[in-house]
């Protein structure tokens, strides 16, 4: 066996410092089985050392939560006993470099952890950052990991219903790839993966370990440079249809009553599997690694240990259940093997040719990893600029055909037709509105669902940012009907060893957590991705935010789309017209300068609350956030899916108007009001404080008209709208 | 009425086809690909999915499992098939139905509510339908471009074993309107006696007004007459 020196812990990702923290806490040199065996649980993507500190500041509880973050996923209460399981997970690092394979088994990663806590997935969504349009890795990267989720996703049955795609050429280097899932099942039958029971026997199940995605997660803390195309080998492959049988074999398992704990191997495999379940049950765990099946002959422990195969778990069963569970699997066509048992030595033993390899305490992997207070510096947020000399020269239609026509809002069906999003036959509000609405099978309730992140404002205002990102899922599930009651986030940033980038992490999380605290919106789960360089250049901080909400009755939603035309077009909230970090200037106008808009909570609750209880009283025809691209976007995707025209009547002219229309106030909603409704609408507007603004009436003609001086061509404006990808691909 | 289901090891729809089909008060008996007998039954399904994961062709291996040759036999007494989706690609393969489904021209899985016009309502799987009625239905698939010889599908035109053709949004049946490449549009076809269907659309997927269009009711209403 190789001997273990500094120079090869360095080679694992681990610093001088940890590598003689390691000789001190073990008393000895690790083997080298071992040391791989530290290098996969102390990196930063299994052990969150630089994270940690600032995650445990978030949110995580209140009446709903069942299961905050700790575990495979979050748990939430949807009343009537059944519960919502979710999380998001990033698979940024494999996917650029191998984009299908990458993004494929991101979708696979975050399955299992949803059905290993005994819920069947019932919804997939996706964050995914792209660098510029015309960088030459732009278009290669897009379709491998569109077709890599549509592989995915498609084949093992479970819906694509939503997301978010995003060029800015801050993702040149470092694309992001965040995967959602979310599982539904009832309240006493959720698995969890503390492991428990002297004796009890540890079981492998699912595909055979081969040598694929070694050192993945170790991969994954580290940042890119011109080399990174030799990491290749890293990159872990996918195989749906397994794991569609796993998926139907542990459902089958789970109604037997025979498991004490699950876990999948995802990150670093079966060791992470292994320490994780012992260390949350403070038990020992003993394998013999001969006994895991293996795609081939002579794989080292070290090897076995570090895979990181897909479509695998570990399960602890009651003693004596070994035949039931193994029929089951057997029926599916999938490895079955007892590798080892739970032990009371509170140790990692591993036997391979009835030698020991690896004999570790528990607690030296898990709980004594280190854990870092890493140097930050408080972020400067930018100042208030002038656009007004930048802007007022511009026509405001060609503003609008620009925006409409951007990569970043374009018509995007080219993508979410790829992915299969009816099955199962529960999807209501598709891909394309402001969330998806999923009924909950053969009730009359739904889940709505949305990701959402606007890094730009997040560079310039981390805090702010991150206390956006919050509220425009909040407001994207509020306008569609559905009360918000959990969140997951999927942290991606720059290198946190830099005093600047831990920064932007620290406000992010302060944005978060204020936010989450005053909506009563618990963080439940998530994931930091770190790292995210390439040659010492971070991308933008990008908090995505995977937000979830509740819907007692299906037949009180709502949807972006104008119904018909002669209704009244109202604004609810407040337009200033802010400009700084909105689309307009940053990505029609190049102007990435400015301070994002600000943001105040208590109005966000309460224009959240007031389009719900229009939605649920049937006041309103449709509803859209307004926020990146201002009222004038939000209006336009109105029109553009039912054909209908509007009628725009706002009491500004010149720069004030392109203000008006373009600016991204915050707390906003568009709403559409039949003529008869609208008496009892203002009334409730007034009684509950909420500020209003009636800004136009739909139209017969598919034209948008504003203030009868400017008049664009909607049939020409759907064209614009729709052609961006279709031209791209060709 | 009563259907069996068949459940091949990577079926995805085959929960969804049980819901439509209950829902009409057709009952439904799930039956394991590795099953060597079929309980009696006035109707087979193939659901949609990814039989075998869909390795080696689409349908291929599902085409050789144990359970196939009791569809085989079930459709020669005259009894209802119906293949949706993958199914369809599993008849083609068994032969029970000719042709093939090949990538969809463009190369890229295709999940769109499309139109479609009913070319044959004389079927026992679309009397229900006005004659040459004007539907909506979702296709999800990845080969779905129906492919036979020149002579095959003059047979078919002839015997109007043509049941189902996609359409462009004003219901004209041109290049416009084919999503994937299919010979003549088809979406949907039957054998020559008219006991099995296999159609790309999923018409179990479009039973719910709240869902968008609801137009595969019709379809099912057809099989209890």
């Amino acid at each position: 066996m190789i001997e273990v020196n500094k120079k090869i812990a360095e080679n694992h990702g681990l610093t001088e410092d940890e590598y003689e923290k390691i000789i001190k806490i073990i008393g000895k040199k690790p083997n080298f089985t071992e040391l791989g065996i530290f290098s996969a649980m102390w990196n930063e993507h299994c052990s969150y050392k630089s994270s940690k500190k600032w995650l445990k500041t978030l949110p995580t509880k209140n009446e709903r939560v069942i299961q905050g973050p700790g575990e495979n996923a979050g748990v939430i209460d949807i009343d009537d006993d059944d519960v919502a399981i979710f999380k998001i997970e990033s698979h940024n690092h494999p996917s650029f470099i191998e984009p299908y394979q990458g993004a494929a088994t991101g979708v696979g990663g975050i399955l299992r952890d949803i059905f290993t806590m005994g819920a069947r997935p019932v919804a997939s969504l996706n964050s995914l950052r792209f660098g510029s349009a015309d960088h030459p890795k732009t278009k290669y990267l897009l379709n491998g990991v569109v077709s890599g989720i549509a592989g995915y996703g498609n084949c093992i049955g479970v819906p694509t219903v939503g997301g978010e795609i995003e060029f800015d050429s801050c993702y040149n280097g470092n694309i992001l790839v965040n995967a959602m899932n979310i599982g539904i099942t009832k309240k006493n039958k959720v698995f969890y993966s503390i492991a428990s029971g002297v004796g009890n026997p540890v079981i492998y199940v699912g595909s055979k370990t081969g040598r694929d995605g070694i050192h993945g997660a170790s991969m994954a803390s580290q940042e890119f440079d011109e080399n990174t195309e030799a990491k290749k080998p890293t990159v872990q492959v996918g195989d749906p249809f397994s794991e569609k049988l796993l998926l139907e074999a542990c459902l089958e398992l789970m109604k037997t009553n025979a498991i004490v704990s699950i876990q999948d191997m995802g990150a670093a495999g079966l060791t992470s599997s292994s320490v994780e379940m012992a260390s949350k049950g403070k038990v020992g765990i003993e394998i013999n690694l001969d006994k895991v099946p293996c795609r081939e002959k002579g794989m080292s422990p070290y090897e076995i240990m570090l895979s990181e195969s897909q479509e695998r778990m570990l399960i602890v069963l009651k003693e004596g259940r070994e035949k039931d569970c193994e029929k089951i699997f057997n029926k599916w066509g999938l490895d079955f093997s007892v590798i080892g048992k739970l032990t009371n030595t509170n140790k990692l033993i591993l036997i391979s040719n009835n030698k020991v390899v690896c004999d570790l305490a528990i607690s030296a992997l898990s709980d004594q990893a280190p854990e870092y207070d890493r140097k930050w510096e408080k972020p400067i947020t930018e100042k208030k600029i002038d656009f007004k000399t930048k802007i007022k020269n511009f026509q405001i239609t060609e503003l609008i055909e620009k925006i409409i026509s951007h990569p970043n809002q374009t018509n995007k069906s080219w993508v979410w037709d790829q992915y299969d999003h009816m099955v199962m036959c529960d999807t209501i509000n598709q891909p394309g509105g402001n969330a998806s609405i999923i009924r909950v099978h053969d009730t009359n309730k739904a889940i709505a669902a949305t990701v959402d992140c606007t890094p730009r404002y997040c560079k310039s205002s981390p805090f702010l940012g991150g206390m956006q990102a919050v509220c425009e899922t909040y407001r994207n599930l509020c306008s569609v009907g559905a009360t918000p009651i959990a969140i997951t986030n999927c942290l991606n940033f720059g290198n946190p060893e830099k005093p600047e980038i831990m920064g932007q992490f620290v406000d992010v999380i302060k944005g978060i957590s204020e936010a989450c605290k005053k909506l009563n919106y618990p963080v439940i789960s998530g994931n930091v991705s770190l790292y995210n360089e390439t040659n010492g250049i971070g991308i933008n901080p990008t908090p995505v935010i995977g937000g979830v909400g509740l819907i007692k009755n299906i037949s009180q939603t709502s949807n972006h789309k104008f119904k018909e035309a002669g209704n009244l077009v109202y604004i609810i909230g407040d337009t200033i017209g802010h400009l700084g970090q909105s689309i307009l200037c940053y990505d029609i106008l190049n102007i990435k300068k400015g301070e994002p808009p600000p943001l105040e909570l208590e109005k966000e609750i309460k224009n959240g609350k007031f389009i719900i209880e229009a939605i649920k009283q049937k006041l309103i025809q449709s509803s859209h956030d307004v926020s990146s691209g201002g009222i004038i976007l939000s209006i336009l995707e109105m029109c553009i899916p039912s054909k209908i025209g509007i009628n725009l009547n706002i009491d500004k002219s010149g720069f004030q108007l392109i203000e008006y229309l373009f600016g991204e106030d915050q707390s906003r909603y568009a709403i559409e009001v039949k003529p008869e409704n609208e008496a009892v609408l203002l009334k409730n507007m007034k009684n509950k404080g909420v500020s209003f603004k009636k800004i136009g009436k739909t139209i017969n003609e598919k034209y948008i008209h504003i203030n009868n001086k400017y008049k664009l061509n909607l049939n020409n404006l759907i064209e614009l709208h729709n052609k961006w990808f279709k031209n791209y691909n060709k | 009425m009563i259907a069996n289901i068949i459940v091949f090891p990577g079926s995805n729809c085959d929960r969804d086809i049980k819901v439509a089909l209950e829902k009409f008060q057709i009952k439904c008996k799930m039956i394991w690909h590795q099953e060597n007998e079929l309980p009696k039954a006035d109707l087979v399904v193939l659901p949609g999915g990814f039989s075998y994961g869909d390795y080696l062709r689409c349908g291929s291996m599902a085409s050789k499992s144990v359970i196939m040759n009791e569809v085989i036999k079930h459709a020669s007494t005259g009894a209802y098939v119906i293949g949706i989706c993958n199914g369809f690609q599993i008849l083609t393969e068994t032969k029970l139905l000719p042709g093939a489904l090949l990538r969809n021209y463009m190369l890229k899985f295709i999940c769109r509510r499309i139109n479609l016009i009913v070319k044959n309502n004389t079927t026992p799987f679309t009397n229900k339908y006005k004659n040459k009625a004007k539907i909506k239905i979702p296709i999800a698939h990845n080969e779905g471009n129906y492919y036979a010889d020149e002579a095959t599908l003059k047979k078919l035109e002839e015997n109007e074993q043509i049941v189902f053709q996609y359409c462009d949004e004003n219901y004209e049946i041109n290049n416009n309107g084919n999503p994937n490449g299919s010979s003549l549009n088809i979406a949907g076809i039957v054998n020559k006696k008219q006991n099995i269907l296999g159609m790309m659309p999923h018409p179990e997927r479009c039973i719910e007004n709240f869902l968008g269009e609801a137009d595969g009711i019709p379809f099912f209403e057809s099989l209890l007459k």
